[in-house]
């Protein structure tokens, strides 16, 4: 992937909160490159950050949040620095849109779905009245509304949640982004209909030519969907690599606890591995490996160093003491050293 | 399993809403039993009834038909009110959502205990606090969260304070509305692996409504899919996961992610159409398989089913 230009590139970022007169660090130093037309998720537990990263893409980010250091390169341009609202516009819906979790609350109640679809597309595309509700009614039928005409004139009331979402999708669609962020697009849904709107998203994806993001904490979702995936712990990356690289030779112990947790790794009548603790506080400064405290074989220099990305492959890096050549002798556990046969042994 | 005591039997249930020209059957001709210390686990989309039927059996919603017996006990329609007391008592519930099922403006001090308030189930207010603190412990939460408002918990501690709520009361069966479908994958595990270890150390008895069938593999001892109100399947849990006969138990086993890219890349994912079903001229039964294997189906189907197991 080297010869390959990155279309949005994050380096280095950082992001605090102020909360009565506290400051809460929730993206620490954070890089990140977006190729063309990939699919790039980020997984990792709430609160780890990885909805105020993408955010601040879109220039997103709560009031009294703020970008307070590196860049975020896209076009050419440090959109980290934008500080109104016109130079967001250009941005936020045009080229890169967002899909948020729960289609409930990201519709408005009060309005037709086509009007709301319509809307966005009278902003970002330039077209008004009959012809953009012509193209709002394409839009309906092309993420799978039957008969858009009639749906057209209905409220978000009438729809049931799955096909609530995929309304939600091509407002987000409608102009024709060059990336599109989903912010766990799935979670409020049950499993067949999960089913289907990964599927619809991957569609759209090829046919529309986008460069997909997705933020999830489910790692089957990403099996399903994913070319690369970032793992994100307190505010930082932790470990990227392509797909298989991560479920199949995982290197930071937070990968594997996000790995051993899973149901499909469980045998009947013994105690799921669970992640013991919870995150750190963000409020103080992380010393050290920020997962050390919840890693019950940690290093010693884990809590005093933080470690810096080794790479494992060109496309696969962890930032984790493990990898470096002096690192003691040491075992991955069996769950994640043999974790093709123990996904499979069980059919 | 004539040996095993059934706790709950339900036969032949049927819940309505609303009348007249308005009305819905939900849910309709189920059957089940649940057998004392095994969790039985109900499993289909969003709308099929599922949570109607556990709410049906802690008396929330009222039935239109058939019957539900706890303990040998008719338990639906009107019963008396000594034996209403003990339902309520003895069947607990655990909700889906822990920011919605905990009263905001109480401290957990109360809403654990207000269980106990109702039914006056402590001899003084030592003996109360005492029964909260031993709830507390037990589901793995610090004494001192009694005096804390709900909003100052994380997901996973509430829903812990939503199964301390619960248990305060000693019920004997728990009905675990989707328990963990709000909750991370981390403390997912977390709850899961307190829900078994109460199971063994208090004998309970659950029943599980979950849509997330990765998980309900794991916990279940067995397993009903139900689509559109009634049962189409019922199975012990491994031998539902094997020999899925049901069109529908077959889509629904398809839609679970695998976390494993390669295979995922391979699967094919099936759809259900209950069109496929011709049931004009020969009327679908719900029917032995084999052993402790259920599905509803015409005889065609059945015979078609048949071969499939042998």
């Amino acid at each position: 992937m080297a010869e390959k230009t990155p279309i949005l590139s994050a380096k280095d970022v950082e992001i605090q909160f102020s909360l009565r007169g506290n400051k809460l660090k929730a993206i620490r130093k954070c890089s990140l490159d977006l190729y063309e037309g990939e699919t790039l998720a980020i997984v990792g537990e709430s609160g780890s950050g990885k909805s105020v990263f993408t955010k601040s893409f879109l220039g997103m980010l709560d009031a009294n949040g703020k970008i307070t250091g590196g860049s975020i390169t896209y076009e050419g341009i440090d959109i980290s620095k934008y500080t109104t609202e016109k130079q967001w516009r250009d941005i936020r819906g045009r080229k890169i849109a967002m899909v948020m979790q729960d289609p409930m609350t990201s519709l408005n109640p009060l309005k037709k779905v086509g009007k709301q679809i319509q809307e966005s597309i009278e902003l970002h595309r330039g077209v008004k009245g009959a012809e953009a509700k012509k193209m709002a009614i394409e839009m309906l039928d092309k993420v799978g509304i039957p008969d858009p005409e009639r749906r057209y004139n209905q409220y978000p009331h009438e729809f049931s949640g799955g096909m609530r979402q995929r309304v939600v999708i091509a407002i987000a669609v409608a102009c024709q982004p060059q990336i599109l962020i989903c912010d766990e697009p799935t979670t409020a849904l049950d499993v067949t209909i999960q089913a289907q709107i990964l599927d619809l998203i991957r569609n759209l994806k090829n046919e529309l030519n986008m460069t997909v993001v997705y933020i999830t904490h489910d790692l089957g979702v990403v099996a399903n969907v994913a070319d690369r995936i970032a793992v994100m712990y307190a505010g930082q990356i932790v470990e990227y690599g392509n797909a298989d690289e991560i479920f199949y030779d995982a290197w930071h112990p937070y990968t594997w606890a996000l790995l051993s947790a899973l149901p499909q790794l469980g045998v009947k009548g013994q105690d799921l591995p669970s992640i013991e603790g919870t995150p750190p506080n963000l409020f103080q400064e992380t010393k050290g490996d920020a997962f050390a405290p919840r890693n019950k074989q940690a290093l010693a220099i884990d809590f005093v160093k933080e470690p810096p990305f080794f790479e494992v492959t060109p496309t696969h890096k962890a930032k984790t003491w493990y990898l470096d050549p002096r690192c003691p002798a040491f075992e991955r556990p069996e769950n994640i050293r043999n974790y093709k046969e123990k996904i499979r042994q069980r059919g | 399993m004539a040996e095993k005591e059934k706790l709950i039997e339900v036969k032949d249930l049927q819940i309505t809403f609303g009348s007249g020209r308005k009305k819905f059957v939900a849910v309709d001709h189920v059957n089940f039993d649940i057998y004392k210390g095994e969790t039985f686990s109900l499993v289909g989309e969003s709308g099929s009834g599922k949570t109607t039927i556990g709410r049906a059996i802690i008396r929330v919603n009222p039935t239109s038909a058939g019957e539900i017996y706890f303990k040998g006990q008719k338990i639906n329609g009107k019963i008396s009110k000594e034996l209403d007391q003990e339902v309520i008592r003895k069947c607990q519930m655990i909700f889906q959502d822990p920011q919605a099922s905990l009263n905001e403006r109480a401290k957990v001090d109360y809403i654990i205990s207000e269980g106990l308030y109702n039914f006056h189930l402590y001899k003084d207010e030592a003996d109360r606090e005492c029964k909260v603190q031993e709830a507390l412990h037990e589901v793995g939460l610090l004494p001192e969260f009694a005096s804390r408002f709900p909003h100052e918990f994380s997901g996973g501690q509430r829903q812990r304070i939503g199964i301390a709520r619960a248990l305060v009361m000693e019920p004997e069966f728990i009905v675990a509305d989707e328990p963990i479908s709000a909750l991370d994958v981390s403390i997912r595990a977390q709850v899961l692996n307190l829900l078994n270890k109460l199971k063994a150390s208090r004998g309970l008895t659950y029943l599980f409504i979950a849509h997330d069938l990765s998980v309900v593999r794991l916990i279940s001892d067995r397993i009903a899919v139900i689509y559109k109100g009634r049962i189409v399947e019922l199975a012990e849990a491994e031998e539902l996961f094997l020999n899925p006969l049901h069109p529908y138990t077959q889509a629904l086993l398809s839609a679970v992610p695998i976390p494993d890219p390669e295979l995922e890349k391979k699967k094919k994912l099936l759809v259900y159409d209950p069109s496929v079903h011709d049931y004009s001229v020969d009327g679908p039964i719900w029917y032995e398989i084999k052993p402790g294997h259920f599905v509803y189906g015409n005889k065609k189907e059945l015979k078609g089913y048949e071969a499939i197991v042998k």
